[in-house]
């Protein structure tokens, strides 16, 4: 979009120029790849975070198991054991359907998808098909151009097969192990309509989501594999799909799977869009296909086309009865959401909006902030867990709960209380996350400051810095008194370098001005 | 709990068990010491289970069925398990993978199926009692042709768990025995709700057979006694029904129109099951290990082609393609709305009668190999369907013989109202004794 767009009055024209296009288009010359319009779907598959499996009593805690150790006759499909469905993972459903805003269908039905492979131990998947379990609804996320709803389509519920693990690598395996832990943990499949316009977009509802379902405690985001995701995108002339809604037959849209990271949903779409350009400019149609994203190489590869064009044979599955939770859903009440939090945190601790939406954008940095600002400073602390900590922490690659909120509470207090500069205060921080990293704990952030003498002293010592300073560095001094403002940088830069970055900038500053100037006079 | 040994050398001349106990446990309780022989389809913990079928050859199930947890802690001995249709899809007993059983009575006859090796180990002497399991008949049938008594109780009223699935929606696990009494000892022991089965109810069968029916309404669907029905053996039949009509009942004839559909409902809806149900039967797991130098695809056919069965095949293919898209409103959607349409008939007719009664088969036991085109095998099925296919509660008593062979009265009653069955059943078989 270019940023004419931006405002309504052009966004009009814009669209009645190319309504007109519309017009002469659809005689027959293809629209130049330029003005194309990235149209993105997604199928989000995530695991709910409950004690037992979708339809036995089995532990769904198996990721440091060895393989089929978590698994009875009715997740292995032995002949004549039967499903029984787990009500907290119905609850845990239905309490994203209404975070959602999604309608719960008075009855919804259990449908077997029946297919062949060897993860699949009954040859049929456990799903929801023609009566899922809530549809309609939306979710608010950050779009290119401010506030835009994602309308979900459906959110219905289903078990996950097992899992291979091939021996001597996918592509040329000596033979595959087959791992049942996974068989039978519940999913749901949240179905969104195709409202998102960028890969950027498609990561934000992802995070979004993500945010939600933690809110809500039915989803652990950190377990390997809680989410894959099946995006459907396609390329359109700007404009068209809005106008034209779901009777526009445009371009083929192109589904990639496999996706299993949230970086991993913009590079796929990224990549699948360089692709798709490419295509259409050599003037080749886009065919209607399902593509791979090999996470490794960034890419996104061809299947065979016949091995995904399988007829499920769906039909109700006889051994569960509709679900009817309709006014269950009712009785549902549901935690603060991420928006609400946002809004909170701005009114609450005076927050700036962007501040707000960084820490409520997860659960843990939010319970953390929430902690540290209960301690300390509020607007100080947002800016030093939503700017700093986060940065330090993502080039360590930690995570928020590496670190504890009373680190966070008394650096933020040695700040405010102008004991640590500000430089100093990141000098500490790094000392502990480097500490935490190596195992070997560098102590709170008063023990650390005492040890790299990092405190600010009073103002004594400056004026003894500054004399050396003057003293030491005549050239400086003849280049400042010429007119060289770099010269007097040199020598702040000087007595920072004596007083161990323990001055204030700013009292620095006018303190030695006001020397230079008075060995002038 | 003191467990006791018993040994168990049945003279099975009639291939009525595929494996025998010969020194089965047993305990304490109302079933204390009695030899039960269970269906080949109803899981055994460490007793082969193959439901008749070569791809379940050497397939040791880790669990027990529900029903068999029951019987065990009633102090059940069993016996072992018996012979059936593969997968319980037959009328005779023929479609084992592993040999047909033959009728007790007379060996050139088939016992009647699927359940044939629990009727004919009753028929035969060699067991009190027996489990069988009744899709479209599978209880009833054998016990008719046999001359014993199988109950199909209501769907619901026993756990299916274990019970491995031909079509899941239909069927029920019954008990089978010589007498109405037995059958009725057996099933107190069985039916009651469990979790693990969704589909069952709370609802216990505690139960004494009660021989009085005064007053009952007993309506005699004319269909039951339409075209195909052997005319002797309709007659046999009336003369059950005018028995219990002198021990005070009420005799009604009625209409059943939904009887029309009812086969072709029948035979798409366990079709489609079945194709989905058999369908993990892929040779990795169970049966003969598939050529592991052909890729996946081309050994699971391979090994599947091999070890069912023509009859399993040919209902694989019927149920693969009334599921297939494009057809599924044609058929399976179409089975539905029929089933429903004889669910409905029932409905309307207990509004006004208490039981239905009529023949349980259209005619005497089979020959061997007489039923060998299929058609005419799943037509025997229509009086025994209707039952599956609304749910209700059914049994066959033996109501006299025809040419020396038993037949089988059939009544039907209300959902949940096993009991009621059970009780016209039990004041014909006194009636009579």
């Amino acid at each position: 979009m270019s940023m004419e767009n931006m405002s309504g009055g052009t966004m009009a024209e814009s669209r009645s120029e190319q309504s007109q296009g519309h017009i002469s288009r659809s005689a027959g010359s293809p629209p130049p790849p330029e003005a194309d319009e990235t149209i993105i779907g997604l199928e989000v598959h995530c695991q709910l975070d409950t004690v037992t499996k979708l339809f036995c009593a089995c532990s769904t805690d198996y990721r440091s198991d060895g393989p089929n150790t978590h698994t009875c006759p009715v997740c292995l499909g032995l002949p004549g054991a039967l499903p029984a469905i787990n009500k907290k993972a119905v609850e845990f459903a239905l309490r994203v359907a209404k975070a959602l805003n999604c309608e719960v269908l008075f009855e919804s039905v259990f449908s077997r998808k029946n297919y062949f492979y060897p993860d699949l131990d009954k040859a049929f998947q456990i799903s929801q098909y023609d009566k899922p379990l809530a549809v309609g609804g939306y979710l608010v996320i950050e779009g290119e151009e401010g506030e835009k709803r994602v309308r979900i389509t459906r959110v219905h519920m289903e078990e996950d097969p097992g899992r291979l693990v091939h021996k001597g690598g996918a592509d040329r395996a000596r033979y595959s192990l087959v791992d049942y832990n996974r068989a039978g943990i519940p999913l749901i499949e949240i179905v969104t309509e195709p409202d998102m316009r960028s890969p950027k977009e498609a990561r934000r509802f992802l995070n979004k989501l993500r945010a939600t379902l933690e809110y809500l405690s039915v989803f652990d985001s950190e377990k390997e594999g809680s989410l894959r995701v099946d995006a459907n995108i396609s390329l359109q002339p700007e404009g068209w799909f809005d106008r034209e809604k779901k009777s526009y037959k445009g371009r083929n849209r192109v589904e990639v799977k496999n996706i299993s990271s949230y970086k991993g949903v913009e590079k796929a779409l990224t990549f699948e869009i360089t692709r798709q350009r490419n295509v259409i400019r050599k003037g080749q149609p886009i065919e209607q296909a399902t593509r791979h994203f090999v996470e490794t190489q960034g890419i996104t590869t061809a299947s065979r086309s016949k091995e995904e064009e399988q007829d499920y044979r769906y039909f109700p599955e006889p051994d569960l009865c509709p679900l009817r939770v309709s006014s269950w859903v009712e009785r549902i009440d549901l935690p603060e959401l991420p928006d609400a939090r946002r809004a909170r945190f701005i009114g609450q601790y005076g927050c700036s909006p962007n501040h707000a939406r960084t820490l409520t954008g997860d659960l843990k940095l939010a319970d953390f902030y929430e902690k540290v600002a209960a301690q300390a400073d509020p607007v100080l602390s947002a800016t030093w867990v939503a700017d700093t900590l986060i940065g330090e922490l993502n080039y360590r690659d930690m995570g928020i709960g590496s670190v504890t909120p009373s680190h966070m509470i008394e650096l933020v207090t040695l700040v405010k209380s102008k004991v640590l500069t500000d430089r100093n205060a990141i000098e500490v921080l790094r000392t502990i996350l480097d500490g935490i990293l190596q195992k070997q704990p560098a102590g709170t952030p008063s023990q650390v400051v005492a040890r790299l003498d990092l405190g600010a002293t009073d103002s004594g010592i400056i004026p003894a810095a500054i004399a050396d300073v003057i003293r030491e560095q005549p050239q400086a001094v003849a280049d400042y008194d010429s007119g060289k403002k770099e010269a007097f940088m040199f020598l702040i830069g000087q007595v920072m370098k004596k007083t161990k970055g323990k001055a204030d900038p700013a009292e620095l500053n006018t303190m030695l001005r006001k020397a230079l100037h008075g060995r002038v006079q | 709990m003191v467990r006791s040994r018993l040994s168990f050398s049945p003279d099975d001349r009639v291939n009525a068990f595929l494996t025998t106990c010969p020194e089965p446990e047993y305990g304490t309780g109302s079933l204390e010491g009695l030899t039960i022989a269970i269906k080949d389809n109803i899981s055994t913990k460490g007793i082969r289970t193959t439901a008749g079928s070569r791809i379940l050859e050497g397939y040791i199930p880790p669990y027990d069925a529900h029903v068999v947890t029951l019987l065990i802690a009633e102090g059940a001995a069993i016996a072992g398990k018996t012979n059936m249709d593969e997968f319980g899809m037959g009328t005779t007993t023929e479609n084992s993978g592993y040999g047909p059983t033959f009728n007790p009575l007379d060996k050139g006859r088939v016992p009647g199926g699927s359940s044939g090796g629990s009727a004919a180990a009753i028929a035969g002497g060699m067991v009190r009692m027996a489990l069988g399991s009744d899709t479209g008949g599978s209880i009833r049938c054998p016990a008719a042709f046999c001359g014993i008594v199988g109950l199909k109780p209501t769907y619901g009223r026993v756990s299916r768990y274990g019970l491995i699935a031909y079509a899941n929606s239909l069927e029920q696990i019954g008990p089978m025995a010589r007498t109405v009494n037995e059958t009725s000892r057996l099933m107190q022991v069985i039916a009651g709700h469990d979790p693990k089965d969704s589909t069952s109810v709370d609802l216990p069968y505690c139960h004494t057979p009660d021989k009085n029916i005064q007053g009952r309404r007993i309506g005699v669907p004319e269909e039951f006694f339409g075209a195909g029905v052997d005319p002797a053996v309709a007659a046999k039949v009336w003369e059950a029904i005018e028995e219990l009509e002198k021990k005070g009942a009420e005799i009604v004839t009625c209409r059943m129109p939904g009887m029309a559909f009812a086969l072709a409902a029948y035979y798409v809806t366990c079709t489609s099951e079945a194709s989905s149900n058999l369908a993990r039967f892929d040779g990795v797991r169970y049966g003969p290990a598939v050529d592991t130098k052909k890729s996946w695809h081309d050994a699971f056919q391979e090994r599947r082609g091999k070890s069912f069965g023509k009859e399993v095949r040919r209902r694989i293919m019927l149920g693969t393609f009334a599921l297939s898209s494009g057809y599924y409103g044609k058929y399976y959607a179409k089975a539905q709305a029929a089933r429903q349409q004889v669910k409905n008939d029932f409905t309307r007719l207990y509004k006004d009668v208490d039981v239905l009664a009529g023949p349980t088969m259209p005619t005497i036991a089979f020959r061997l190999g007489e039923k060998a085109d299929p058609l005419s095998m799943y037509l025997s099925d229509i009086l025994t369907v209707p039952a599956n296919l609304a749910g209700v509660p059914a049994i066959s008593v033996p109501c006299g013989t025809v040419g020396g062979m038993p037949v089988g009265l059939q009544i039907m009653g209300r959902p949940f109202e096993d009991e009621v069955v059970i009780d016209t059943a039990y004041a014909y078989e006194q009636a009579v004794v």
